[in-house]
């Protein structure tokens, strides 16, 4: 009964294939699948912004879209429905190709980071050995589709957004990988799947996942900012920032090559988010042994948007970073601190886990930390201003 | 120490979010169309013309001195005078609006019309959901459709009204006292010359 809940998409699918001719099954698995994959996620992207509205709406006391279907959930396809038929303009000066390409450009490549994640137990579309780089390097390539679009629309503001999302992905991109290297280390493999499997509960009833070790603690958050900035979200949204630059790289997109824009930027989200639950809260797993009865993707879903709720919960919160704040943070904090963390697993790795590895690496990655903390954020000088008019 | 900030914040926002579903107090919004606020008394949105009696026409108190026309900033206004005069509420005999036209597309709502107005005539109104699909003849209100009962202004600025409505009642108390003293001192004049 577990088995078959459990594994009932996998099923479903080999019963369809099978009904196939042998030499395009493979074929058509890729394309069920991904086609799975884009109606699950982009039906989640809907809700999630109706979700997002409805809960940054509470957390500044207001309601929230609330007159479309029930409690308003509905809102995303009376957004859709306008976003379609609204008119697509292309300015005229810009480069018309690439100003067409680029939208497609972006999401391409966040789709393609969906193949290598495990959804569930032996539900992933590709199990490649190097599964991890695969999707940093799909991931990495979503920069270039934003400077095109950036510079196709000959527009200073577009430009200026372009050149800020390239800074600022490029520098997130590094704390963002090298916070990963502790995991692979650990588990001796780039696989995604491996990296889940060596994740769970084993013998004991508390579950092997990364964050609950000192390192994968730190990790793990090193991760989720690297992925909110790498998503261009609050507080890293400088890219779009409409006081200043309106709307910053996508400024001249319309319609639906917007939606399009938007609907890159939640997948991007989701596929971050998703590769936190496989890499450091142990992916489809369960946290303690004895709720192994609830279905893999299902506990798999239930991290995802848990970590949706946290990117909701902070872009509700936080204003945006200055350019200097944000490079500071990437460079003066974020990446010391992942580098820091490699010779901690090694630690880690050798020690042993229990409480000897506890006592050895808690109390260093917590000096490392505040270390760095003070180092960012200790060394600022606030002297009083003087004016000469102003304060006569 | 770093990220002690945030935590502060996202505690903030958490409460907020928390307390927005358990605190009716912190959720300000009407939700216009099918709840409203309870009318204020000194709301004003645009300009009518009160009338006394029963016959709208017949009875407004507009004597189309047009002094509204010349103050009003946007020029929103435009009298045109009757040519025979009728009594007013005190008999006294008075010019009427012919044509009283308010384009209350230009209307700014500045009640300097009611301010100038001597003869408490011209009154600002609540109503505000004036929209039309004919944006230019069907925001160009005529004297028929300006024209509201006094009752209508008693129960809009009842404060407003009820002061004016004593005051009318006075000046033609006075009046009809005038008129009995003048009409007595008449009847005590007459016996001699009779």
């Amino acid at each position: 009964m577990f088995q078959a809940i459990d594994q009932i998409f996998v099923n479903l699918l080999r019963g369809f294939l099978g009904h196939l001719p042998e030499p395009i099954r493979p074929w058509a698995g890729l394309v069920i699948s991904l086609g799975a994959i884009l109606g699950t996620f982009g039906l989640l992207f809907g809700l999630t912004t109706v979700c997002e509205r409805k809960a940054i709406a509470r957390m500044q006391n207001r309601l929230g879209p609330n007159r479309v279907g029930p409690y308003g959930f509905l809102q995303f396809i009376a957004d859709g429905i306008k976003s379609l038929t609204k008119e697509d303009i292309v300015p005229r000066s810009a480069d018309k190709v690439v100003h067409f390409i680029a939208p497609l450009a972006l999401l391409v490549p966040v789709v393609l980071t969906y193949l290598v994640l495990p959804f569930g137990r032996n539900m992933v579309v590709l199990d490649l050995d190097a599964g991890l780089l695969f999707y940093f390097a799909a991931g990495a390539s979503t920069e270039l589709a934003v400077f095109m679009a950036g510079w196709s629309s000959r527009n200073k503001y577009s430009l200026l957004g372009a050149m800020r999302a390239i800074a600022q992905m490029l520098s997130y991109e590094l704390p963002f990988i090298l916070s990963t290297i502790g995991v692979v280390m650990v588990t001796g493999s780039l696989s995604t799947v491996r990296i889940v499997e060596a994740q769970g509960p084993g013998d004991g009833w508390l579950a092997h996942w990364n964050v609950f070790t000192p390192w994968g603690f730190a990790a793990f958050f090193l991760f989720l900012i690297a992925a909110f900035a790498e998503a261009n979200r609050s507080p890293f949204d400088l890219p779009e920032g409409e006081s200043e630059i309106v709307a910053g790289y996508f400024l001249e997109y319309s319609g639906f090559k917007f939606a399009l824009f938007f609907m890159a930027e939640y997948l991007g989200m989701f596929s971050s988010s998703a590769l936190a639950v496989t890499l450091f809260l142990g992916g489809w797993t369960a946290p303690v042994s004895f709720l192994g009865f609830v279905p893999s993707w299902l506990w798999f879903f239930l991290k995802l948007g848990v970590l949706m709720a946290l990117f909701i919960w902070v872009r509700g919160t936080t204003p945006r970073l200055r350019m200097d704040q944000l490079m500071d943070f990437a460079w003066k904090f974020m990446l010391p601190l992942a580098l820091f963390l490699i010779p901690v697993v090694v630690l880690w790795d050798r020690v042993g886990r229990g409480w000897v590895g506890w006592v050895l690496c808690g109390p260093i990655v917590a000096a490392a930390y505040v270390w760095l903390g003070r180092a960012l954020v200790g060394r600022r000088r606030i002297q009083l201003r003087t004016y000469r008019y102003a304060s006569g | 120490m770093l990220g002690s900030g945030i935590i502060k914040g996202l505690a903030e926002t958490g409460r907020n979010f928390v307390g927005s579903y358990f605190d009716p107090e912190r959720m300000t919004t009407v939700e216009y169309p099918e709840q409203r606020l309870a009318p204020k008394e000194n709301t004003r949105q645009f300009p009518f013309l009160v009338f006394d009696g029963e016959a709208a026409l017949a009875g407004l108190r507009c004597v189309a001195c047009q002094i509204c026309e010349k103050e009003c900033p946007p020029q929103c206004i435009y009298i045109e005078k009757s040519r025979e005069k009728k009594p007013d509420h005190l008999g006294k005999p008075q010019f009427h609006p012919a044509i009283f036209d308010i384009d209350i597309s230009v209307c700014m709502s500045c009640q300097i019309c009611v301010e100038v107005c001597p003869f408490d005539a011209i009154k600002m109104d609540t109503e505000f959901e004036l929209s039309t699909s004919d944006r230019f003849g069907g925001l160009l209100m005529h004297k028929d459709l300006l024209a509201r009962p006094n009752s209508h202004f008693l129960k809009v600025h009842p404060t407003d009204a009820g002061v004016i409505d004593a005051r009318r009642a006075e000046e033609r108390a006075r009046l009809e006292a005038k008129a009995r003293l003048d009409s007595e001192a008449k009847a005590k004049e007459a016996p001699p010359a009779a």
